[in-house]
């Protein structure tokens, strides 16, 4: 579901706009004449099938952010395990960052493969009550690297919110790759029948990070994609010896507190650099377990807090759908 | 002279070098920064071609984020971080609007603009052109390998930050560059360790030691590691040579021996 063909000219509108075959940079697009048939407009069956697949799923939550390494997946993967516990939700993470897959290490199922069942793929899981689906667990082995382009990473995701048997869930947390690229327009688009609650936007507080996090709120308002809210990341870190905190990466320009207030959004919290965090990600361990009364295990839980909140709110959660 | 302006932008350019790393944030762009300025230091003409399109960073590393790309004869005149014009940039960065703009672009399109940027760049005389990608392995790193196959490409230098979530991305890089035929110059381990400025104790934010271990697995040259330093961020964050700035500093001898040994390999 390319919307540019890799023969269109400069200014393409996008096969699938309104425009499509009508705009002045059509002329001579050798595209241009099914373009203005229609033809090209009608959405993917997938995403009715899509929508029918998560009937049973109440709210889709998506992790983003403009900014690479700033904690999506290690946030993603402690979303997934916060709402998992006291068994009473069921809950589902899926990973489309098909290039870079962490979540498997994160929540210690390395090197666990996909079965394939009756009804689709079987998700791996790490409680009765929490599963995972990444590309990882397609991989043979950690080295395997997945060169794949643009329209391939789509398949792939298509087939993952599809052909995935989720079953019954309370919440579908879906961690992204840094951008907006393929992986963030196919994600909305194939989930625009089924409706997605709203969008988790994770940052750290300095400006190099701001200034692609703001491109990915651009790109949020552009879908019509709601903002939950954001959370700053690795703001402070607190010497373990001396118990002073230094920042690591200076809020120069107000951090993300001044760029919700600029843009009107919620900051859900701060959460500060731990560097036992990290390590329970590279030992496959939930922090909040493992260090659940620490400053950092609080934050999360105020922020996971707001999260349900803001979705047991979204009564319109499946009524997105134009 | 029958070849045209444009296929012969990449002429004056001695060497390429692609800066990657499979995860994201581990300090790509603020090595291509520096290296970049350590080569000008060193004397050399740099160029940066940045291909992250929905993230570049570098226009604001090196201060020049206000500037617009101009047109001449054979393409696009790249923007000067000095006014020696010894260090050229060319990034996505300087043909938005507005700066908050997102570019929502799928893999096609990204693919023509980098190569439009490696066809099209006049970068005249440059000792080193130095890559910045985006991370992954998709079609932003396909394009540009593409595109400057054609011309040259001496190798690339991986970046990775010390715990294994991100040496596990780079693993991955490392079968990229094995696939494609791009020779790994070395692994730089980036953000190993912080010095607390109260106490002087020095703490492993995001472990120790990954990017070396890395590098002896895979049969790589370890660069070396740079420290997890607050001026450093602070330089980045204002666009100021940092090199210049904090000359005494351990993040500055590393940096420099880091860059030594890129020339190095590249003398090879
Ligand atoms: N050694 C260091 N000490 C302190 N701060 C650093 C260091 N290296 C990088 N940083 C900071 O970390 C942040 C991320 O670095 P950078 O933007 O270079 O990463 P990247 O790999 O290019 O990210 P992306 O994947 O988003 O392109 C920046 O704010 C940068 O200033
Ligand atoms: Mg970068
Ligand atoms: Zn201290």
């Amino acid at each position: 579901m390319a919307d540019i063909p890799t023969d269109a000219p400069e200014h393409c509108p996008g096969t699938t706009s309104e425009q499509a075959g009508k705009s002045s940079a059509c002329q001579g697009c050798p595209n241009q004449t099914i373009c203005a048939s229609g033809a090209t407009k009608a959405p993917d069956p997938a995403i009715e099938e899509i929508k029918l697949k998560m009937a049973t799923v109440k709210h889709k939550i998506l992790v983003l952010s403009g900014k690479g390494g700033v904690g999506k997946s290690t946030f993603s993967a402690h979303l997934a395990h916060a709402l998992s516990s006291g068994d009473s939700k069921e809950v589902a993470l899926l990973d489309i960052d098909i290039c870079g897959p962490s979540i498997p290490r994160i929540v210690g199922l390395e090197g666990e493969q996909v079965h394939q069942s009756g009804s689709g793929w079987s998700p791996v899981y790490v409680e009765d009550n929490l599963a995972v689906m990444s590309i990882g667990f397609l991989l043979g082995s950690p080295d395997d690297a997945v060169i794949w382009r643009g329209p391939k990473k789509n398949g792939m995701i298509k087939q993952f919110l599809r052909d995935v048997d989720w079953g019954e869930l309370d919440y579908l947390v879906v961690d992204t790759p840094p951008g907006t690229s393929d992986e963030h327009l196919s994600v909305v688009q194939y989930l625009s029948g089924a409706g997605i609650d709203g969008a988790v936007i994770i940052t750290t507080p300095q400006e190099v990070s701001l200034q692609d996090v703001r491109k990915e709120i651009r790109f949020c308002q552009k879908v019509k994609l709601p903002v939950i809210g954001v959370v700053e990341n690795m703001s402070g870190f607190v010497c373990p010896k001396c118990k002073n905190t230094s920042q690591i990466f200076p809020p120069t320009t107000g951090g993300a507190q001044r760029m919700c207030e600029e843009l009107g959004l919620t900051l859900l919290g701060k959460v500060p650099l731990d560097p036992r965090i990290g390590r329970s990600c590279d030992e496959g361990k939930s922090f909040l377990n493992e260090v659940p009364d620490s400053p950092a295990a609080a934050a999360y839980q105020t922020i996971v807090q707001s999260i349900k909140n803001y979705c047991s709110s979204n009564l319109t959660s499946a009524a997105h759908t134009d | 002279w029958t070849v045209s302006g444009h296929e012969g932008n990449l002429r004056g350019v001695q060497r390429v070098v692609l800066v990657l790393s499979g995860k994201g944030g581990v300090g790509k762009s603020t090595i291509t920064t520096e290296l970049a300025l350590a080569l000008q230091h060193a004397g050399k003409k740099v160029g940066i071609l940045d291909v992250d399109l929905c993230g570049p960073s570098i226009p604001r590393m090196l201060g020049v984020s206000q500037q617009e790309v101009h047109q001449c004869d054979s393409g696009w005149v790249p923007v000067y971080a000095d006014p020696q014009q010894r260090l050229a940039l060319m990034s996505i960065g300087f043909l938005l609007d507005d700066p908050d703009e997102a570019v929502v672009w799928r893999g096609p399109k990204k693919t023509a603009l980098i190569g439009q940027f490696v066809r099209d760049v006049a970068w005249g005389e440059l000792d080193v052109l130095l890559v910045d990608t985006p991370p992954g392995t998709s079609d932003e790193h396909l394009a540009v390998l593409e595109s400057l196959r054609k011309h040259r490409v001496d190798g690339a230098v991986l970046v990775t930050t010390p715990q294994a979530v991100s040496t596990g991305d780079v693993r991955r890089e490392i079968t990229f560059c094995k696939k494609t035929g791009v020779k790994i110059l070395g692994i730089v381990e980036n953000m190993s360790g912080f010095v607390c400025p109260h106490c002087s104790e020095c703490s492993s934010v995001f472990s120790r030691g990954g990017g070396e271990e890395l590098a002896k697995l895979t049969g790589s040259v370890f660069l070396g590691s740079v420290p997890l330093d607050p001026l450093l961020s602070a330089s980045i964050e204002e666009g100021q040579d940092f090199l210049k700035a904090f000359p005494d500093s351990a993040t500055y001898s590393s940096l420099r021996a880091i860059a030594e040994s890129v020339l190095n390999r590249l003398q090879d």
